[in-house]
């Protein structure tokens, strides 16, 4: 019977690897932590002013100027929520796909690795009054982005965490608000 | 042919038709649109908790607040019917909806529903810290509705 024996343990084994494949939502991932407030701190930032909705405004200007196409707003819960496509193509990745190419050619079967190709990065901004007497607002930006490669396969989808990322989306936005509280 | 091998076959032969069966008498990926693993009140005793509020704006803001806090990127809000979405990623995909109805005079109802990857998220543990979040935000405790 060590046929019997061979067919059960391909069905354990397969059971098995049905079981793993339902990956399961982890632990952590709606907890509060310690670097949630981190997060937090890099992608807010607080504008002396209480008009909300110039300031939702000059935001929406802004991503304009990035690219960003509007996906949806609502005024007053003080959200905006942008998009953009782009290019995800870089250069060293594009080094390493001809190097493998190059190599594996010499042996006579040339191997070309996929590479990321195009991504798409989402943002939402919102604002909230602050401060004892409401005096102030706060800006808080989020993003993160969908990569896919040359096959269309999702390669990364990830927060974008890069605090320079934060400084100079906000050193824009500041240069707008001025700008558009002066009507330059 | 001896005896013993053509019974294996026999055997072999009976656990694939079997197994055929048994996966044709399986739902089917239009079946499971509308399926879920546990009823109607099971789920909605673990999404759904009361809060002592009235103020439906300020309770979307808050929301909205603690689903950035903890890493989603809003994708829509709507403030009549009084629903937030947000998606976070991190190297999976964790679509959340969150919706406010009013209970009674003087309480709203919060309902969330979280989607991970393929798969309805129906584990009370996830729901919960979600909550405990929120209550944080809002300095609020959130009741347990049957």
């Amino acid at each position: 019977m060590l046929i019997v024996r061979k067919v059960g343990f391909l069905a354990f084994a397969l059971a098995f690897i049905i079981a793993a494949c339902a990956q399961r939502i982890p632990k952590e991932a709606l907890e509060l932590s310690s670097e949630n407030l981190a997060d937090r701190q890099r992608q807010t930032r607080r504008f002396a002013t209480t008009d909300e909705k110039a300031l939702l405004s000059s935001s929406v200007a802004v991503l304009q100027d990035l690219g960003f196409t509007l996906e949806a707003s609502a005024t007053e819960l003080g959200l905006v929520v942008a998009a953009k496509d782009l290019s995800a193509v870089e250069p060293g990745e594009i080094a390493a796909v001809v190097l493998v190419a190059a190599i594996t050619l010499l042996g006579g079967a040339p191997v070309v690795m996929p590479w990321d190709s195009k991504q798409k990065v989402n943002v939402s901004l919102t604002t909230r009054l602050s401060g004892e007497n409401s005096e102030n607002t706060l800006v808080r930006v989020t993003f993160q982005r969908v990569v896919w490669n040359n096959q269309g396969k999702v390669t990364k989808t990830e927060p974008l965490n890069e605090a320079n990322l934060y400084q100079e989306f906000f050193e824009k936005l500041s240069k707008a608000v001025f700008l558009d509280a002066n009507e330059l | 042919m001896n005896y013993d091998r053509l019974r294996n076959q026999w055997v072999l032969l009976s656990l694939v038709i079997s197994l055929s069966v048994w996966m044709g008498g399986c739902t089917t990926s239009k079946d499971a649109i509308l399926a879920s693993d546990k009823t109607q009140l099971e789920l909605r005793s673990i999404q759904q908790r009361a809060f002592d509020l009235t103020d439906r704006e300020k309770t979307l803001r808050t929301i909205i607040a603690t689903l950035q806090d903890l890493g989603f990127v809003v994708n829509h809000a709507d403030s009549t019917l009084g629903s937030v979405t947000g998606t976070k990623l991190n190297n999976y995909s964790l679509k959340m909806t969150v919706t406010i109805r009013p209970r009674g005079t003087n309480q709203l109802l919060v309902r969330a529903n979280a989607q991970f990857n393929i798969q309805q998220v129906e584990d009370p543990e996830p729901y919960q810290q979600f909550f405990v979040a929120l209550s944080r935000a809002m300095f609020l405790e959130a009741h347990q509705v049957d």
